[in-house]
Protein backbone atom coordinates (compact mmCIF):
# COMPACT_ATOMS: atom_id res chain seq x y z
CA UNK A 1 0.00 0.00 0.00
CA UNK A 2 1.46 3.32 -1.10
CA UNK A 3 0.79 6.59 0.68
CA UNK A 4 0.43 8.28 -2.69
CA UNK A 5 0.29 7.32 -6.33
CA UNK A 6 1.04 10.12 -8.75
CA UNK A 7 -0.30 9.57 -12.24
CA UNK A 8 1.66 11.57 -14.78
CA UNK A 9 5.34 12.37 -15.02
CA UNK A 10 5.20 15.96 -16.25
CA UNK A 11 6.12 19.02 -14.20
CA UNK A 12 3.07 18.77 -11.90
CA UNK A 13 3.42 15.04 -11.23
CA UNK A 14 7.21 14.99 -10.84
CA UNK A 15 7.20 18.01 -8.53
CA UNK A 16 4.46 16.53 -6.36
CA UNK A 17 6.31 13.21 -6.18
CA UNK A 18 9.52 14.96 -5.12
CA UNK A 19 7.73 16.89 -2.37
CA UNK A 20 5.92 13.76 -1.16
CA UNK A 21 9.18 11.84 -1.11
CA UNK A 22 10.75 14.59 0.97
CA UNK A 23 7.82 14.33 3.38
CA UNK A 24 8.98 10.71 3.71
CA UNK A 25 5.86 9.35 2.06
CA UNK A 26 5.86 6.09 0.22
CA UNK A 27 5.17 7.35 -3.30
CA UNK A 28 4.85 5.73 -6.72
CA UNK A 29 4.88 7.75 -9.91
CA UNK A 30 3.28 6.13 -12.94
CA UNK A 31 3.93 7.74 -16.29
CA UNK A 32 3.06 6.77 -19.81
CA UNK A 33 4.80 9.12 -22.18
CA UNK A 34 5.93 12.67 -22.42
CA UNK A 35 2.56 14.44 -22.88
CA UNK A 36 2.28 18.05 -23.99
CA UNK A 37 5.74 19.04 -22.76
CA UNK A 38 7.29 16.30 -24.86
CA UNK A 39 6.07 18.12 -27.93
CA UNK A 40 7.46 21.48 -26.87
CA UNK A 41 10.59 22.35 -28.82
CA UNK A 42 11.82 25.51 -27.11
CA UNK A 43 11.44 26.61 -23.50
CA UNK A 44 12.86 30.04 -22.76
CA UNK A 45 10.51 31.33 -20.06
CA UNK A 46 11.20 28.85 -17.27
CA UNK A 47 13.30 29.93 -14.32
CA UNK A 48 16.96 29.03 -14.09
CA UNK A 49 17.83 27.83 -17.60
CA UNK A 50 20.33 30.14 -19.25
CA UNK A 51 20.10 28.39 -22.59
CA UNK A 52 16.98 27.27 -24.40
CA UNK A 53 15.90 23.84 -23.20
CA UNK A 54 13.57 21.44 -25.04
CA UNK A 55 10.47 19.89 -23.50
CA UNK A 56 11.76 16.31 -23.63
CA UNK A 57 15.07 17.40 -22.02
CA UNK A 58 13.30 19.19 -19.16
CA UNK A 59 11.00 16.20 -18.63
CA UNK A 60 13.91 13.81 -18.46
CA UNK A 61 15.71 16.04 -15.98
CA UNK A 62 12.59 16.24 -13.82
CA UNK A 63 12.12 12.49 -13.74
CA UNK A 64 15.84 11.84 -13.11
CA UNK A 65 15.73 14.35 -10.28
CA UNK A 66 12.75 12.53 -8.75
CA UNK A 67 14.51 9.18 -9.12
CA UNK A 68 17.69 10.54 -7.54
CA UNK A 69 15.67 11.65 -4.53
CA UNK A 70 14.23 8.16 -4.17
CA UNK A 71 10.88 8.31 -5.98
CA UNK A 72 9.82 4.98 -7.47
CA UNK A 73 8.98 5.62 -11.13
CA UNK A 74 7.38 3.14 -13.50
CA UNK A 75 6.46 3.46 -17.15
CA UNK A 76 2.98 2.08 -17.61
CA UNK A 77 -0.45 3.17 -18.73
CA UNK A 78 -3.22 3.60 -16.17
CA UNK A 79 -6.50 2.12 -17.38
CA UNK A 80 -8.74 2.68 -14.40
CA UNK A 81 -8.96 3.80 -10.78
CA UNK A 82 -11.31 2.48 -8.11
CA UNK A 83 -11.74 4.02 -4.72
CA UNK A 84 -13.47 1.60 -2.35
CA UNK A 85 -12.22 1.66 0.32
CA UNK A 86 -8.66 2.60 -0.70
CA UNK A 87 -7.55 3.53 -4.19
CA UNK A 88 -6.79 0.73 -6.58
CA UNK A 89 -4.95 1.83 -9.71
CA UNK A 90 -5.12 -0.60 -12.60
CA UNK A 91 -2.49 -0.40 -15.32
CA UNK A 92 -1.71 -2.50 -18.37
CA UNK A 93 0.86 -4.45 -16.37
CA UNK A 94 -0.46 -4.51 -12.83
CA UNK A 95 -2.50 -3.10 -9.97
CA UNK A 96 -1.34 -0.76 -7.22
CA UNK A 97 -3.02 0.28 -3.98
CA UNK A 98 -2.70 3.65 -2.34
CA UNK A 99 -4.25 5.90 0.31
CA UNK A 100 -4.23 8.91 -2.01
CA UNK A 101 -4.00 9.54 -5.74
CA UNK A 102 -2.86 12.61 -7.64
CA UNK A 103 -4.09 13.02 -11.20
CA UNK A 104 -1.48 14.94 -13.16
CA UNK A 105 -1.92 13.51 -16.61
CA UNK A 106 -2.27 16.74 -18.51
CA UNK A 107 -5.02 17.53 -20.94
CA UNK A 108 -5.38 14.92 -23.59
CA UNK A 109 -8.90 13.66 -24.01
CA UNK A 110 -9.20 12.69 -27.64
CA UNK A 111 -12.40 13.40 -29.48
CA UNK A 112 -13.71 12.52 -32.86
CA UNK A 113 -13.59 15.54 -35.09
CA UNK A 114 -16.40 14.68 -37.47
CA UNK A 115 -19.61 16.29 -38.62
CA UNK A 116 -22.45 15.81 -36.16
CA UNK A 117 -20.26 14.70 -33.24
CA UNK A 118 -20.92 17.65 -30.94
CA UNK A 119 -24.66 17.49 -31.61
CA UNK A 120 -25.00 14.06 -30.04
CA UNK A 121 -22.82 14.27 -26.93
CA UNK A 122 -25.10 13.03 -24.17
CA UNK A 123 -27.63 12.06 -26.82
CA UNK A 124 -26.19 8.69 -27.63
CA UNK A 125 -22.50 9.61 -27.60
CA UNK A 126 -20.97 8.56 -24.30
CA UNK A 127 -17.52 8.66 -22.72
CA UNK A 128 -18.25 6.14 -20.02
CA UNK A 129 -19.35 2.53 -20.45
CA UNK A 130 -19.78 1.89 -16.73
CA UNK A 131 -21.99 5.00 -16.48
CA UNK A 132 -24.23 4.52 -19.49
CA UNK A 133 -23.79 0.94 -20.77
CA UNK A 134 -26.70 -0.39 -18.76
CA UNK A 135 -29.13 1.85 -20.59
CA UNK A 136 -28.28 0.06 -23.83
CA UNK A 137 -29.05 -3.51 -22.84
CA UNK A 138 -29.43 -5.60 -26.00
CA UNK A 139 -29.08 -2.54 -28.22
CA UNK A 140 -26.71 -1.81 -31.08
CA UNK A 141 -23.54 -0.48 -29.52
CA UNK A 142 -20.69 1.26 -31.35
CA UNK A 143 -17.33 1.73 -29.67
CA UNK A 144 -14.54 3.93 -31.03
CA UNK A 145 -10.96 3.12 -30.06
CA UNK A 146 -7.92 1.04 -30.88
CA UNK A 147 -5.98 0.33 -27.67
CA UNK A 148 -6.25 -1.13 -24.16
CA UNK A 149 -8.60 1.64 -23.06
CA UNK A 150 -11.08 0.53 -25.73
CA UNK A 151 -10.66 -3.08 -24.58
CA UNK A 152 -11.52 -2.05 -21.00
CA UNK A 153 -14.69 -0.37 -22.17
CA UNK A 154 -15.50 -3.35 -24.40
CA UNK A 155 -15.33 -5.73 -21.42
CA UNK A 156 -17.87 -3.59 -19.59
CA UNK A 157 -20.17 -3.29 -22.61
CA UNK A 158 -20.18 -7.03 -23.27
CA UNK A 159 -22.24 -7.39 -20.09
CA UNK A 160 -25.02 -5.44 -21.71
CA UNK A 161 -25.15 -6.39 -25.39
CA UNK A 162 -23.79 -8.84 -27.91
CA UNK A 163 -24.26 -6.44 -30.77
CA UNK A 164 -21.08 -4.40 -30.51
CA UNK A 165 -19.16 -2.86 -33.39
CA UNK A 166 -15.64 -1.50 -32.90
CA UNK A 167 -14.68 1.52 -35.00
CA UNK A 168 -10.93 2.12 -35.16
CA UNK A 169 -11.49 5.29 -37.20
CA UNK A 170 -8.53 4.60 -39.47
CA UNK A 171 -6.13 3.90 -36.59
CA UNK A 172 -4.13 0.70 -36.27
CA UNK A 173 -5.65 -1.78 -33.87
CA UNK A 174 -2.98 -2.45 -31.23
CA UNK A 175 -4.90 -5.06 -29.21
CA UNK A 176 -6.19 -8.48 -30.09
CA UNK A 177 -9.91 -8.97 -30.63
CA UNK A 178 -11.70 -12.23 -31.32
CA UNK A 179 -15.34 -12.29 -32.32
CA UNK A 180 -16.09 -8.60 -32.49
CA UNK A 181 -17.17 -6.75 -35.59
CA UNK A 182 -14.40 -4.34 -36.50
CA UNK A 183 -14.67 -1.39 -38.85
CA UNK A 184 -11.32 0.14 -39.75
CA UNK A 185 -12.52 2.86 -42.11
CA UNK A 186 -12.47 6.47 -41.00
CA UNK A 187 -15.68 7.85 -39.56
CA UNK A 188 -16.96 10.77 -41.63
CA UNK A 189 -20.23 11.71 -39.95
CA UNK A 190 -22.54 10.99 -37.02
CA UNK A 191 -26.23 11.06 -37.88
CA UNK A 192 -29.44 10.97 -35.89
CA UNK A 193 -32.54 12.94 -34.99
CA UNK A 194 -33.18 13.45 -31.30
CA UNK A 195 -30.61 10.76 -30.59
CA UNK A 196 -27.78 9.23 -32.57
CA UNK A 197 -28.80 6.46 -34.97
CA UNK A 198 -26.04 6.09 -37.51
CA UNK A 199 -22.27 6.14 -37.90
CA UNK A 200 -21.17 6.99 -41.42
CA UNK A 201 -17.74 5.83 -42.57
CA UNK A 202 -15.86 6.43 -45.83
CA UNK A 203 -17.75 3.74 -47.74
CA UNK A 204 -20.50 2.48 -45.43
CA UNK A 205 -23.15 3.32 -42.91
CA UNK A 206 -23.81 1.52 -39.61
CA UNK A 207 -26.95 1.74 -37.50
CA UNK A 208 -26.20 2.28 -33.81
CA UNK A 209 -28.20 3.18 -30.71
CA UNK A 210 -25.17 4.51 -28.92
CA UNK A 211 -21.53 5.31 -29.63
CA UNK A 212 -18.96 5.02 -26.85
CA UNK A 213 -15.67 6.90 -27.21
CA UNK A 214 -12.45 5.34 -25.89
CA UNK A 215 -9.79 6.62 -28.26
CA UNK A 216 -6.11 6.34 -27.35
CA UNK A 217 -5.45 6.39 -23.61
CA UNK A 218 -7.80 7.50 -20.85
CA UNK A 219 -7.30 11.10 -19.76
CA UNK A 220 -7.55 12.56 -16.27
CA UNK A 221 -11.10 13.64 -17.04
CA UNK A 222 -11.98 10.08 -18.10
CA UNK A 223 -10.86 8.85 -14.67
CA UNK A 224 -12.67 11.70 -12.95
CA UNK A 225 -15.89 10.99 -14.84
CA UNK A 226 -15.90 7.31 -13.88
CA UNK A 227 -15.14 8.02 -10.23
CA UNK A 228 -17.73 10.77 -9.91
CA UNK A 229 -15.40 13.77 -9.56
CA UNK A 230 -16.76 17.13 -10.61
CA UNK A 231 -15.72 18.41 -14.01
CA UNK A 232 -16.13 21.88 -15.39
CA UNK A 233 -15.71 22.12 -19.16
CA UNK A 234 -13.52 19.02 -19.05
CA UNK A 235 -11.30 20.47 -16.32
CA UNK A 236 -11.23 18.60 -13.01
CA UNK A 237 -12.69 20.75 -10.25
CA UNK A 238 -10.50 20.95 -7.13
CA UNK A 239 -10.74 22.94 -3.91
CA UNK A 240 -8.03 25.22 -2.49
CA UNK A 241 -6.10 22.15 -1.32
CA UNK A 242 -6.20 20.64 -4.84
CA UNK A 243 -8.54 17.89 -3.70
CA UNK A 244 -11.54 16.85 -5.78
CA UNK A 245 -14.96 16.13 -4.26
CA UNK A 246 -13.69 12.57 -3.68
CA UNK A 247 -11.70 12.38 -0.43
CA UNK A 248 -8.07 11.48 -1.13
CA UNK A 249 -8.27 12.15 -4.88
CA UNK A 250 -6.20 15.18 -5.85
CA UNK A 251 -5.46 16.80 -9.21
CA UNK A 252 -2.81 19.21 -10.45
CA UNK A 253 -1.39 20.73 -13.60
CA UNK A 254 -3.09 21.17 -16.97
CA UNK A 255 -5.95 18.78 -16.11
CA UNK A 256 -7.42 21.30 -13.65
CA UNK A 257 -7.29 24.12 -16.21
CA UNK A 258 -5.96 27.64 -15.71
CA UNK A 259 -2.60 28.70 -17.09
CA UNK A 260 -1.19 25.87 -19.19
CA UNK A 261 2.41 26.63 -18.27
CA UNK A 262 5.24 24.67 -16.63
CA UNK A 263 5.59 27.18 -13.81
CA UNK A 264 1.91 26.80 -12.89
CA UNK A 265 2.10 23.01 -13.12
CA UNK A 266 5.08 22.81 -10.75
CA UNK A 267 3.34 25.18 -8.35
CA UNK A 268 0.20 23.00 -8.47
CA UNK A 269 2.32 19.93 -7.82
CA UNK A 270 3.94 21.45 -4.75
CA UNK A 271 0.63 22.68 -3.33
CA UNK A 272 -1.05 19.34 -3.96
CA UNK A 273 1.78 17.41 -2.30
CA UNK A 274 1.61 19.60 0.80
CA UNK A 275 -2.15 19.10 0.98
CA UNK A 276 -1.79 15.34 0.43
CA UNK A 277 0.74 15.14 3.25
CA UNK A 278 -1.72 16.93 5.52
CA UNK A 279 -4.55 14.66 4.40
CA UNK A 280 -2.45 11.57 5.12
CA UNK A 281 -1.74 12.86 8.61
CA UNK A 282 -5.43 13.37 9.36
CA UNK A 283 -6.88 10.23 7.80
CA UNK B 1 -35.60 15.77 1.02
CA UNK B 2 -35.81 14.43 -2.53
CA UNK B 3 -38.88 12.25 -3.17
CA UNK B 4 -38.75 8.90 -4.93
CA UNK B 5 -41.02 8.92 -7.97
CA UNK B 6 -42.38 5.95 -9.92
CA UNK B 7 -44.33 5.60 -13.16
CA UNK B 8 -47.51 5.53 -11.07
CA UNK B 9 -46.73 8.66 -9.04
CA UNK B 10 -45.00 10.68 -11.75
CA UNK B 11 -48.17 12.50 -12.88
CA UNK B 12 -49.18 13.54 -9.39
CA UNK B 13 -45.71 14.32 -8.00
CA UNK B 14 -44.19 15.95 -11.08
CA UNK B 15 -46.68 16.96 -13.75
CA UNK B 16 -49.33 18.23 -11.33
CA UNK B 17 -46.93 19.81 -8.87
CA UNK B 18 -47.64 23.39 -7.91
CA UNK B 19 -43.96 24.19 -7.69
CA UNK B 20 -41.25 23.47 -10.30
CA UNK B 21 -39.80 19.96 -10.04
CA UNK B 22 -36.24 18.80 -10.67
CA UNK B 23 -36.24 15.13 -11.66
CA UNK B 24 -32.99 13.20 -11.30
CA UNK B 25 -32.72 10.05 -13.42
CA UNK B 26 -30.17 7.85 -11.68
CA UNK B 27 -29.09 4.29 -10.88
CA UNK B 28 -27.27 2.59 -8.05
CA UNK B 29 -24.41 1.34 -10.25
CA UNK B 30 -23.64 4.81 -11.65
CA UNK B 31 -20.86 6.43 -9.61
CA UNK B 32 -21.45 9.97 -10.93
CA UNK B 33 -25.13 9.57 -9.97
CA UNK B 34 -24.17 8.70 -6.41
CA UNK B 35 -21.93 11.76 -6.25
CA UNK B 36 -24.79 13.94 -7.54
CA UNK B 37 -27.11 12.81 -4.73
CA UNK B 38 -25.67 15.13 -2.04
CA UNK B 39 -25.77 18.02 -4.54
CA UNK B 40 -29.51 17.45 -5.08
CA UNK B 41 -30.13 17.13 -1.35
CA UNK B 42 -28.54 20.55 -0.89
CA UNK B 43 -30.64 22.03 -3.69
CA UNK B 44 -33.76 20.56 -2.05
CA UNK B 45 -32.75 22.31 1.17
CA UNK B 46 -31.79 25.61 -0.48
CA UNK B 47 -35.03 25.80 -2.48
CA UNK B 48 -37.28 24.29 0.19
CA UNK B 49 -40.92 25.10 -0.61
CA UNK B 50 -40.00 26.68 -3.96
CA UNK B 51 -38.68 23.71 -5.91
CA UNK B 52 -39.32 20.00 -5.43
CA UNK B 53 -36.54 17.47 -6.04
CA UNK B 54 -37.62 14.05 -7.32
CA UNK B 55 -35.61 10.95 -8.13
CA UNK B 56 -36.34 8.30 -10.74
CA UNK B 57 -34.39 5.04 -10.61
CA UNK B 58 -33.91 4.09 -14.30
CA UNK B 59 -33.56 0.39 -13.47
CA UNK B 60 -36.92 0.26 -11.76
CA UNK B 61 -38.67 2.81 -13.95
CA UNK B 62 -37.62 1.90 -17.48
CA UNK B 63 -40.90 3.28 -18.84
CA UNK B 64 -40.15 6.81 -17.59
CA UNK B 65 -36.53 6.64 -18.74
CA UNK B 66 -37.73 5.65 -22.20
CA UNK B 67 -40.50 8.20 -22.30
CA UNK B 68 -38.05 11.02 -21.61
CA UNK B 69 -35.40 9.48 -23.86
CA UNK B 70 -32.77 9.27 -21.14
CA UNK B 71 -29.55 8.18 -22.86
CA UNK B 72 -26.95 9.06 -20.27
CA UNK B 73 -27.14 9.30 -16.52
CA UNK B 74 -27.26 11.29 -14.41
CA UNK B 75 -29.76 13.35 -16.38
CA UNK B 76 -31.69 16.05 -14.57
CA UNK B 77 -34.95 17.40 -15.99
CA UNK B 78 -36.79 20.52 -14.87
CA UNK B 79 -40.59 20.57 -15.06
CA UNK B 80 -42.78 23.62 -14.59
CA UNK B 81 -46.57 23.47 -14.73
CA UNK B 82 -46.40 19.99 -16.19
CA UNK B 83 -44.09 21.09 -19.00
CA UNK B 84 -40.49 19.99 -19.55
CA UNK B 85 -38.48 23.21 -19.32
CA UNK B 86 -34.86 22.13 -19.22
CA UNK B 87 -32.48 19.19 -19.35
CA UNK B 88 -28.97 18.90 -17.94
CA UNK B 89 -26.75 15.85 -18.43
CA UNK B 90 -23.87 14.80 -16.21
CA UNK B 91 -22.44 15.35 -12.76
CA UNK B 92 -21.68 18.93 -11.78
CA UNK B 93 -21.30 21.25 -8.84
CA UNK B 94 -24.39 22.69 -7.20
CA UNK B 95 -23.83 26.22 -8.48
CA UNK B 96 -23.31 24.95 -12.04
CA UNK B 97 -26.43 22.78 -11.93
CA UNK B 98 -28.58 25.57 -10.52
CA UNK B 99 -27.34 27.90 -13.25
CA UNK B 100 -27.77 25.38 -16.06
CA UNK B 101 -31.30 24.57 -14.92
CA UNK B 102 -32.10 28.28 -14.75
CA UNK B 103 -33.44 28.15 -11.19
Amino acid sequence: MYDAIVIGGGPAGATAAIYLQRFKKNVLLIMKDSGALGKTAHIDNYYGFVETITGPELLEKGINQAKRLGVEVIKDEVLGIDNFPDFNVKTINGEYQSKTVLLATGKNQVNLRVKGFNDFIGKGISYCAICDGFIYRNKKIGLVGNKEFMLEELEVLKNFSEDITIFTNGMDLSVELHDEKIVTEKITEIKGDEKINQVVTENSEFDVDVLFIAIGSPSASDFALRMGAFLDKNNIVVDESFMTNIPGLFAAGDCIGGLLQIVKATSDGAHAAIAMNKYLKNN
Amino acid sequence: MPVKVTTETFKKEVLESEVPVIVDFWAQWCRPCLMLAPVLEEIAKDFDGKVKVAKVNVDQEGYLANQYRISSIPTVLLFENGQLKNQVIGLMRKEDLVKRLGL
